[in-house]
């Protein structure tokens, strides 16, 4: 008997390859803001809504980033503002994944007309620029942060059901997907259980890196006026307002500075997930 | 199904054409076949002959061919068939085992999961237990050893002729009457290829299959076919029972093919191959499309294409060959 008995084992031990250099510090940066806005209410320096302290004072020992034009804290407000940009981008992109799963899915593996349409939609949507497009949806709704979030995700699915329609045309091609169409396997078991795992890889990277995107868009609805509206702590929001305050530089300075670190942080994850999934070369 | 010697899988005129920006490729051009109830039968041809083409075609599974004749299992006629028939008949009464096990598995799945699809896919209510029972036992029966742990195995971690043998459970695992293996130990080692032929012609025997063995060597023929069809350029160039195709082969191709195999008792300095290749099938010559490469074509050759007639101990499509008899 030539066919050895290999025990099953674990390829890789240890830290996985994609979890090294920029993106660990992502990864730290990522668990770093989701533990803010999980504990900061309990810990919270100062009540995010509330004059604490004389107004447009710059950073000092009791205020981090200084205070905003009616005395509230602004380095409190920032840690605020993650409670509503992450869960914001989060609802995003699981729904935008979501129905861009279903619809890339049914596109891609039944094909023929049910293609054409749903293509055709996915085309019409993608040929707005998506800033546009949120910007024109929300301001139909009527502002505020749950248009917005609804304005993102009509925007964002198309992304990645275009994303799934091509990996499913590509995977479904393959030679145990047509051996298990022979030996009669149901079509939507086929889908589920052949099709989608080995398609889904491309769309949980690029969700990754969407994140940010996401996290940005948020916060540029916010900064004219479609997103989240004052008082609440937004971080687009509060940009516009340090906008009004141009010697107050610290009031648009630190929420900044949170958006660019919650964007660089997934932008450096999802290159490392890409890189280490091979996205392009292993599809 | 009963065995009376009628045929279980009978084609009659199959025709295949895909359609390609040169016109359309006439991939099988009239097949007739008939394969009864444990009958082995072998289909032989070099690539592109023809004859994966004409076993995919029977099952439906190419949706972008244009297919016509007729292929019947029983009663039920296979070409032009909807879905539902198809997908009933599909595993459930003919299978089919590919060619390459290393890419014919599902590499996200563990053995016993995909055996047990496999088998929901035509019993319904079969419980998760009673599944996972006939999983083992379906390995069992294909020899795969320590079948209790092997089915927790993923793909990957068998070796190719395990996988072969995976995908053979798979073909029998609800208990079809014809089998069709495409080239099924082409992609795998010697040693393993004779163990995969002896499963393959225990299980025949065990399960009373019908197998259809479509190959390019003639060498795993001899050893496990019945009847051989010989297949050159999308046609059944020679038909006849095993020993006689090689006793006797009557076909010039046929005898070009017999002549590549290299012998034991025979010393070569180069192994011999038929010269040319097989001609597009976008493009076929007129007449015998064999004749380019035929040592004994004639001018003749080339005007029409010969009929598959009654010769010897089997059919003949070569005017030549005939005509010498009648003569």
């Amino acid at each position: 008997m030539s066919d050895v008995i290999a025990p099953p084992r674990r390829l890789r031990r240890g830290r996985p390859e994609w979890l090294r250099g920029p993106s660990l510090i992502g990864v730290g940066v990522i668990v770093m803001w989701v533990l803010i806005a999980l504990t900061v209410p309990m810990w919270s320096p100062y009540d995010p809504l509330a004059e604490v302290g004389p107004r447009l004072q710059g950073p000092s020992m009791s205020h981090l980033m200084g205070t905003d034009q009616l005395g509230r804290d602004v380095f409190t407000r920032t840690l605020w503002g993650a409670r509503t940009s992450l869960p914001v981008a989060f609802v995003v992109i699981v729904s935008s994944v979501l129905i861009g799963t279903i619809i890339g899915a049914i596109a891609g593996f039944f094909g023929r007309w049910v293609d054409a349409v749903l293509m055709r939609l996915v085309d019409i949507t993608m040929a707005f620029p998506p800033i546009l497009l949120a910007m024109a949806i929300t301001a139909s709704l009527g502002p505020g942060v749950r248009n917005a979030l609804i304005a993102m995700v009509l925007v964002w699915w198309p992304i990645y059901a275009r994303l799934l329609r091509a990996q499913v045309i590509a995977v479904k091609q393959r030679e145990y997907v047509e051996s298990a169409e022979a030996i009669g396997v149901k079509r939507f078991t086929i889908l589920r259980r052949y099709v989608l795992p080995m398609a889904y890889t491309p769309v949980l990277v690029n969700a990754t890196m969407d994140f940010g995107q996401v996290v940005l868009l948020t916060a540029s609805l916010s900064f004219i006026g479609l997103g989240a509206r004052p008082p609440s702590p937004e971080w687009g929001a509060m940009i516009t307002e340090g906008a009004t305050q141009f010697y107050s530089w610290w009031i648009a300075t630190a929420p900044g500075i949170a958006i660019l670190m919650v964007v660089l942080a997934f932008n450096y994850l999802g290159d490392a997930l890409r890189d280490s999934f091979d996205v392009k070369a292993g599809m | 199904m009963t065995d009376d010697g009628s045929p279980i899988l009978r084609l009659r005129d199959l025709r295949v054409s895909f359609p390609t920006a040169a016109g359309p490729a006439r991939a099988v051009r009239g097949i007739d076949l008939d394969v009864r109830a444990g009958e082995a039968v072998a289909v032989v041809g070099e690539s592109g002959s023809g004859k994966s083409v004409t076993m995919l075609a029977t099952l439906g599974l190419l949706p972008k061919a244009e297919v016509t004749g007729s292929a019947k299992y029983g009663d039920t006629e296979l070409v032009g068939a909807d879905t539902a028939t198809l997908r009933s008949v599909r595993g459930r009464r003919i299978a089919m085992v590919f060619q390459d096990p290393m890419t014919s598995l599902n590499p996200v799945l563990t053995i016993g999961k995909q055996l047990t699809l496999v088998m929901k896919a035509h019993q319904q209510r079969l419980g998760k237990k009673e599944a996972r029972s006939k999983a083992i036992e379906l390995l069992n029966q294909v020899a795969i050893p320590q079948a209790d742990r092997r089915i927790d195995s993923y793909p990957h971690e068998l070796s190719g002729g395990m996988r072969q043998r995976v995908m053979i459970a798979m073909a029998i695992a609800n208990d079809p009457e014809v089998l069709i293996a495409d080239e099924p130990t082409t992609a795998l080692d010697v040693t393993v290829q004779a163990q995969i032929m002896e499963l393959l012609t225990r299980l025949r025997e065990e399960h009373h299959l019908a197998l259809v063995l479509i190959t390019h060597d003639l060498g795993v023929v001899a050893g496990s076919a019945d009847r051989v069809a010989v297949m050159y350029a999308g046609r059944i160039v020679e038909r006849a029972p095993v020993m006689d195709v090689f006793d006797e082969p009557q076909h010039p191709y046929t005898r070009a093919l017999l002549e590549c195999l290299p012998r034991l008792d025979q010393r070569h300095e180069v192994v011999s191959a038929i010269p040319g290749t097989p001609p597009n099938p976008a493009d076929l010559p007129t007449g015998c499309p064999f004749a380019p490469r035929c040592p004994r074509a004639l001018d003749a050759c080339s005007v029409d294409e010969p009929a598959l007639v009654r010769f010897g101990h089997g059919d003949v499509a070569c005017s030549v060959v005939t005509a010498g008899a009648t003569a």
